[in-house]
């Protein structure tokens, strides 16, 4: 492989990889404190490309951008609010059933109301003319995801390292019960737990759109599965974690399929036999806290 | 872990052992001429239907069995049926349509001259799904709860990857057509009963008793000197060996398989059986099988446009022309799933089963009721 070509693929896996991190956020803060898979995630994802491109048709794009972003927002505490909330005593499977439940809603929802037509997405010209770096051709888009991302991520690190709501994320990750008696508004926090994560899938969706040109009603599957899938391999529950996750699967498929064209059948496959790998050898993930069953 | 199922399951059944199993007899004996009577006149369309009820049943028997009973939430249930399909299929095709399915890349040498009975490529079908799930049980089972889930889910997904690529075995994308039509309301039903003969049977011996024992506390398990992974093993072979039956004769119900038919929606069509039935209740899936199947059935009307005219005397609603919403109809399932989980977590038997004994007892309970003019309780199983 020349050395163009290795580099094109380094931005592309950093690509991708950031893609794949900003929706494994949401993964691991919601099972960080209600310990169950977010299955509608990956649909929320869906969600923010659609409402981004119908905004667009009325609004300057960064608008559409924001609104996009603020309605996945209130899909994900709506979706809590209605499809958790009433199981939080149950067992933790009756919520994953729900989720899956919600999942199937949410797409076949689309496919009803935007059709199951796939649709062109909204690019800004600026970010797909080709600029030329020393011998290569690259996208500013390929450029701006990574960029992008590691500013919601800075940002996000801050609300939950240094401000109150995120020490209470923190406390109610660790033992929900003493955070309750300790007077933190625990439903308050858990709802803007499902905010942040969603609004940072609806800026992957929108940016998932502009790098595949197209939306469809089930656009979230895979990368909401993947998307898992690197939550669990960096250790869930950790948002850094999440995002050397992202990161490290974004780079096996792409530059598997690059060094070994012809296993490009399978990019499908490679995730969730990264995901066995690393539940076999580390249970915990790469980042995870090492804790043992209490008996 | 936790258990899916707080309450014990149904008491000892023993009653009477001989009025029992004449009772069983005279069912079976009812049931096959009932089903003699329906080949012969019903439509094709209504045939269809209590086939597909019947394969149903035997998925979320299945599906069932590894979660409801056994406590492993696996969410593959599409990948075991997937291997059952194809294996079976390879099966029954004839070399001649053999020859002429697979025209990108010629089939590999062994499978070209393959051809056995029906009843032998269902039972080879169950089989390597059994291996599927044996190959796959020693890494993912060892995982608990939502972890198994996703990592079942991911073993689905590979084994489609696989089913799309491996051309010479399974003619990629494409898939097979004209599969051999031989799962008629007899195979069926005849491996419906085999199914239930053989989870009711483990159900009631020392096995299912120690697997609903790991279901409920794998940990109180341990401590008794139960191997709990070489138990829950056998039961996600006994799983994954009806999940490949299922799929076998639905393969040869609709005589087209392709890779995209065994996504993740088919296994969230049997969960929704298990879920709505009621979780670890043999009853509430083969109920639970009729009432989804019928349902989803019945649902197709939302798809398709209609018209509402109805005269109710003192006003008339319509003439509305209702258009046909594609997608509607998994809408509405969706929210059923969800309405069930979240309002009636039990489903619809919750964990009752029926049996004979509470059948006879139902007449004495009854007169019970009357007498004490109690209008409480209801009768169940």
């Amino acid at each position: 492989m020349s050395f163009e070509l290795f580099v094109q693929n380094v931005f592309n896996s950093m690509t991708v990889g950031s893609l794949y991190a900003l929706i494994a956020i949401g993964y691991t803060m919601v099972y960080g404190i209600l310990r169950f898979i977010n299955f509608a995630h990956g649909d929320v994802f869906m969600v923010g490309a659609y409402l981004i491109f119908f905004a667009e048709m009325l609004v300057p794009w960064p608008v559409a951008a924001l609104i996009a972003i603020a309605g996945a927002s209130l899909l994900g505490i709506l979706v809590d609010q209605t499809a958790y909330r009433p199981l939080r005593e149950a067992p933790r499977i009756s919520a994953l059933i729900s989720a899956i439940g919600v999942s199937f809603l949410l797409e076949n929802l689309a496919v009803v109301v935007f059709t199951g037509l796939p649709r062109p997405a909204v690019q800004p010209a600026w970010m797909v003319r080709p600029i030329a770096v020393g011998g290569l051709r690259v996208l500013p888009l390929t450029f701006l995801v990574p960029l992008v991302t590691a500013a919601l991520v800075m940002g996000l690190l801050y609300v939950v390292y240094r401000t109150r709501p995120g020490l209470a994320m923190r406390a109610i990750s660790r033992d929900i019960e003493t955070t309750r008696m300790m007077g933190v508004s625990i439903n308050r926090i858990i709802a803007l737990t499902f905010g942040l994560g969603s609004a940072l899938a609806a800026a992957a969706g929108i940016m998932w759109a502009m790098r595949y040109p197209q939306i469809h009603p089930y656009m979230g599957v895979f990368p909401g599965f993947k998307a898992f899938i690197a939550a669990v391999v960096g250790g869930i529950g950790s948002i850094r974690g999440a995002v050397l996750g992202g990161l490290l699967l974004g780079t096996v498929e792409v530059m598997a399929i690059a060094f070994n064209p012809t296993l490009s059948g399978y990019r499908d496959a490679f995730a969730f036999v990264l995901l066995i790998v690393i539940l076999i050898f580390m249970p915990t993930g790469l980042l995870g806290e090492k804790n043992k069953d209490k008996i | 872990m936790s258990a899916p199922l707080a309450a014990p399951a149904a008491g000892p059944a023993a009653g009477k052992p001989l009025r029992d199993g004449l009772c069983t007899v005279g069912l079976l004996l009812a049931g096959s001429f009932l089903l003699r009577w329906a080949s012969g006149s019903l439509n094709g369309y209504q045939i269809q239907l209590l086939n597909l009820i019947a394969i149903n049943a035997i998925l979320a028997l299945s599906l069932n069995f590894i979660y409801g009973f056994s406590g492993m939430f696996s969410l593959g249930h599409a990948g075991f049926m997937a291997v059952g399909a194809y294996v079976s299929a390879l099966c029954i095709l004839t070399p001649a349509q053999k020859a002429t399915i697979w025209f990108l890349e010629p089939i590999v040498a062994p499978l070209a001259t393959l051809q056995t009975s029906f009843f032998a490529s269902v039972m080879l079908g169950g089989l390597v799904a059994a291996l599927f799930s044996l190959l796959i049980a020693a890494p993912v089972l060892r995982l608990g709860g939502d972890y198994l889930g996703i990592a079942t889910l991911g073993f689905a997904e590979i084994i489609r990857v696989l089913l799309t690529n491996l051309v010479p075995v399974t003619n990629g994308a494409i898939g097979l057509r004209g599969i051999p039509s031989h799962a008629n309301l007899f195979w069926n039903y005849a491996w419906l009963v085999i199914t239930l003969y053989v989870i009711l049977s483990i159900l009631k011996s020392n096995f299912g008793n120690v697997l609903k024992s790991i279901r409920d506390d794998d940990i109180a398990a341990k401590t008794m000197g139960i191997n709990t992974t070489s138990y829950r093993t056998m039961a996600f072979c006994v799983g994954g060996f009806f999940a490949g039956v299922g799929g076998a004769l639905m393969g040869s119900l609709i005589t087209t398989i392709e890779p995209k038919m065994f996504n993740f929606q088919l296994t969230f069509n049997i969960l929704l059986i298990v879920v709505a039935g009621g979780l670890g209740s043999v009853t509430g899936s083969v109920v639970g099988s009729a009432v989804i199947t019928l349902l989803l059935e019945g649902l197709r009307i939302v798809e398709y446009p209609f018209n509402i005219d109805l005269d109710l005397g003192l006003f008339r609603v319509g003439p509305v022309h209702v258009p046909g919403v594609p997608g509607m109809r998994m809408v509405i399932f969706a929210l059923v799933l969800m309405f069930i989980i979240i309002f009636r977590r039990q489903g619809l038997i919750g964990t009752r089963e029926l049996s004979w004994r509470a059948l006879f007892a139902l007449p004495s309970k009854i007169r019970g009721l009357v007498g004490r003019k109690d209008p409480g309780a209801g009768a169940g199983g």
